[in-house]
């Protein structure tokens, strides 16, 4: 492993530097057929799962093929993706912000070869390299964050509990029977990273331990007014600690009937870990959107306040979620989104229907506004 | 033969779901055969000692990383993700393991040419993972070692003419949805005006100079593709202010049964025929549509433009032509005061080159926010610390119905003191001349 130079001097390190360039620019990648027809756009169709046309004002016709991504990608599955656009799209490709890979055609007698040969390239293991689908009223991809793969703070993982949840609703990717489409999403804790507070079924990490106390270190390695001001529920104050040598440090006390173990103190400071193996687990939320289409955005709201953390599939996560997209596929009128349903129907007969049990931890109890989440009215349902 | 045993990781390489543990295994191999003779920067073990430390978490369900990581290149502030294994010995491999944002193109339109550079770069120089993409937008290159971070800074600025994206608290990479480049609803360039504002704030981006985090997000319409809404602090969402463009023709074709309803998104179950009044008039949210006599009529002054009736039927209706966007404000996730959406803060502005307009809005809320915002306060947050009102003071704007769901309903009412006549000095005697103590 001998260490080749890119022509960068370290003994000179601002010599050719070059700053402030920002991206490429995004009209350098178009495909023709998008370049010549930008802002022409007529009207799009889905042909079938995973397949759109979209058609412009000059007759132009552009196919694209969604396929599932798996958003942790090494460099050989990406020169995968690169062989395929180069074989059927004359090299061009898009990502979406689902993370799904689109691949484009500017004719309809190149889709199904497309599509074929997507659809016969598999990993060793037998899961699908590039699964078709992704569009309409079904299931895509799930957002998700970094989990134990690359973050310091999670309460879960990542990229399990995503192939775990995928491979229990795939033919819900592959399809398009739902009322209207579900978003999930991940977010290994509670930074939220994506979109889990917005979301029609979001998975959250959560702990359920206060903090350990490096109290030896703390001093040495946090701002302590910061780790204090980190505090949503100001649990945390400063003090003075006595070590079991008797010498006595600065440090941080905890207040542990105020804590609700969000980790946002650890964030700050590195001598107040909380990662548990029993305590850590996953909060489910359901009814958030984004979209303006009927009502407004909502965010997803605290469904189930606990399931273990388990590996590797976390089977009372995914069964859970399948649970509640089959009741609500049942039960909900076209084009209603999860949350809408559940506000139609009321959310005494949401859990009632996914037989979720309600516990106290659903409550809001979070200052002023805890207060409008309660219900004021006789209005409510047996 | 694997480095490590990873019983709990290999149940993930079976069902139909890409695996990433499959993903990560084929990389782990093809850098153990390097057919190329690539010369490898990092450790070549660099995959089998991930799939180990990763495989250690799930028998713990505890993370196996150190806190935090300050790492970067010279010039930025931002850019990398520190990050170190806290098993270094067991896990050499990854015992340095740092991520860099590389700033996308817009809409994340690629060539495989430029896709395959990028892929030579991070496979010498790095761990060969990537994350395409992240949250908020960035390609995320994951894995490498300290000393190679200039490195590779220099191939992507010198050979391949690419940035680094934004990371701690300054203006995080900007992204947009796919807009005018594949959509018949984009009510502006999306990709334009992101382009355009990462280019002109990229000092903003690369050297944090802010309270906190900064996010701006573009979606061409309410249909927010790019969840502007939820995850930008400043979320530019296209709309109109002219009429929906009908085609009664088109509609007629969607009553008989010509062409599928919301372009067949709903195919894979039997929903009955289309049933013109019960899919679209029922549902519009403001009671402003009609349906008699084999014709479509819009009340478009009481339309509130949330894109059902156009999703519905999109060969039939179309946006208008007098187009722009809303900028709303604030969204973001809940630490520390709870999560927030964007509230609107211009209902319709115009889009064009050069953004003059646009730009002022920006830097009025960040002249205002850079000031007072205390440290780690979201633009959200400070504007629920100091009010709305004072948002609408620093950006010159007058108060308008459309910013408010609704009225207040307490009566704590702020005047200022210009505002009431004689002004707040008054003196005590000359009011007890008339109600005696």
């Amino acid at each position: 492993m001998a260490f080749v130079s890119s022509g960068y001097n370290p003994a000179k390190p601002m010599e050719n530097r070059i700053t402030d360039i920002g991206p490429r620019k995004y009209d350098e990648f178009y495909p023709p057929v998008i370049k010549k027809n930008k802002g022409k756009w007529l009207y799009h169709e889905i042909l079938q799962p995973g397949v759109l046309v979209h058609v412009a004002e000059s007759g132009d016709e552009v196919y694209t093929v969604r396929v599932g991504g798996i958003r942790l990608m090494s460099v050989t599955l990406i020169r995968e993706v690169c062989d395929i656009a180069d074989k059927h799209c004359d090299g061009h490709l898009r990502f979406t912000t689902r993370n799904n890979i689109e691949f484009m055609v500017d004719s309809k007698d190149k889709v199904q070869p497309l599509i074929d040969d997507l659809e016969s390239r598999k990993f060793k293991g037998g899961s699908f390299k590039f699964p078709v689908g992704g569009t309409g009223a079904g299931v895509t991809n799930i957002v998700h964050t970094q989990g134990w793969i690359h973050c310091h703070t999670p309460a879960t993982d990542a990229s399990g509990p995503v192939k775990a949840t995928m491979d229990v609703l795939f033919d819900d990717f592959k399809n398009m029977r739902l009322p209207a489409h579900v978003r999930v999403s991940l977010a290994c804790c509670l930074n939220m990273c994506g979109a889990v507070h917005c979301s029609d079924i979001a998975i959250l990490g959560y702990h359920r331990k206060p903090p350990l106390m490096d109290h030896e270190y703390l001093d040495k390695m946090c701002e302590i007014p910061l780790a204090i001001a980190s505090c949503p529920t100001a649990a945390l104050k400063p003090g003075k600690v006595e070590l079991a040598d008797g010498t006595s440090v600065k440090s941080i006390l905890v207040n542990e009937p105020r804590c609700m173990f969000c980790g946002n103190c650890y964030t700050m400071c590195p001598s107040m870990p909380l990662a548990d193996t029993e305590g850590d687990g996953i909060v489910i939320m359901a009814g958030g959107k984004v979209s303006n289409r009927i009502s407004a955005p909502k965010f997803s709201k605290v469904v189930v306040a606990f399931f273990p953390n388990e590996v590797p599939r976390w089977p009372q996560t995914t069964n859970c979620i399948k649970n509640m997209i089959e009741v609500y596929a049942a039960d909900a009128r076209k084009y209603e989104r999860l949350g809408e349903w559940a506000e139609r129907i009321g959310w005494e007969r949401f859990f009632e229907k996914c037989e979720l049990d309600f516990t106290h931890h659903l409550i809001d109890d979070f200052r002023d506004p805890a207060y409008y989440t309660w219900r004021q009215t006789t209005q409510f349902k047996f | 033969m694997a480095k490590h045993e990873t019983p709990l990781l290999d149940q993930l390489e079976s069902g139909p779901w890409p695996s990433f543990v499959s993903d990560i295994k084929q990389e782990a191999e093809a850098r153990a055969k390097n057919e190329k003779g690539v010369e490898y920067q990092i450790p070549v073990d660099v995959c089998e000692d991930l799939l180990g430390v990763l495989e250690l978490s799930f028998k713990h369900g505890r993370t196996h990383w150190k806190h935090g990581g300050i790492v970067g290149v010279f010039g930025y502030g931002g850019g990398v993700i520190g990050r170190y294994c806290d098993q270094p010995e067991m896990f050499p491999g990854v015992a340095h393991f740092h991520t860099m944002r590389v700033n996308q193109p817009g809409g994340k339109f690629y060539t495989a040419e430029y896709l395959r550079q990028l892929c030579d770069l991070w496979d010498m120089r790095g761990s060969g993972l990537t994350n395409m993409h992240g949250s908020t937008g960035d390609i995320i290159l994951l894995g490498t070692t300290t000393p190679q971070l200039e490195e590779i800074f220099w191939e992507l600025t010198h050979t391949y003419n690419q940035d680094l994206g934004g990371s701690g608290s300054n203006l995080r990479t900007p992204a947009d949805c796919v807009g005018e480049a594949r959509c018949e609803w984009s009510c502006y360039d999306t990709q334009a005006l992101c382009y355009h504002l990462t280019q002109e704030y990229q000092d903003e981006l690369h050297r944090p100079a802010f309270p906190y985090k900064f996010k701006f997000k573009f979606d061409g319409c309410p249909n927010c593709c790019v969840a502007s809404i939820a995850r930008a602090d400043i979320s530019f969402i296209g709309t109109w202010k002219d009429d929906i463009r009908l085609d009664q023709e088109a509609v007629a074709a969607y009553v008989g049964g010509e062409l599928p309803p919301n372009a067949g998104s709903h195919a894979g179950r039997d929903w009955g025929p289309f049933d013109i009044q019960k899919e679209v008039i029922d549902l519009c949210p403001t009671e402003c549509m009609s349906y008699a006599d084999g014709k479509l009529a819009i009340d478009n002054r009481e339309c509130n433009r949330c894109m059902h009736c156009i999703s519905v039927m999109p060969r039939a209706l179309r946006i208008g032509n007098d187009r722009g966007c809303s900028i709303l404000v604030g969204a973001k996730a809940p630490i520390l005061d709870g999560a927030q959406m964007s509230t609107l803060l211009i209902p319709f502005i115009k889009v064009e080159e050069p953004y003059d307009e646009i730009k002022e809005v920006i830097e009025n809320i960040w002249d205002w926010w850079m000031e007072e915002g205390k440290n780690r306060e979201r633009l959200g947050e400070l504007m629920k610390r100091q009010g709305f009102q004072k948002l609408l003071e620093m950006c010159n704007l007058k108060p308008d119905p459309r910013m408010v769901q609704e009225p207040r309903t307490n009566p704590y009412i702020f005047w200022k003191e210009d505002e009431v006549p004689g002004g707040f000095q008054r003196d005590i005697k000359e009011f007890r001349k008339h109600h005696l103590r």
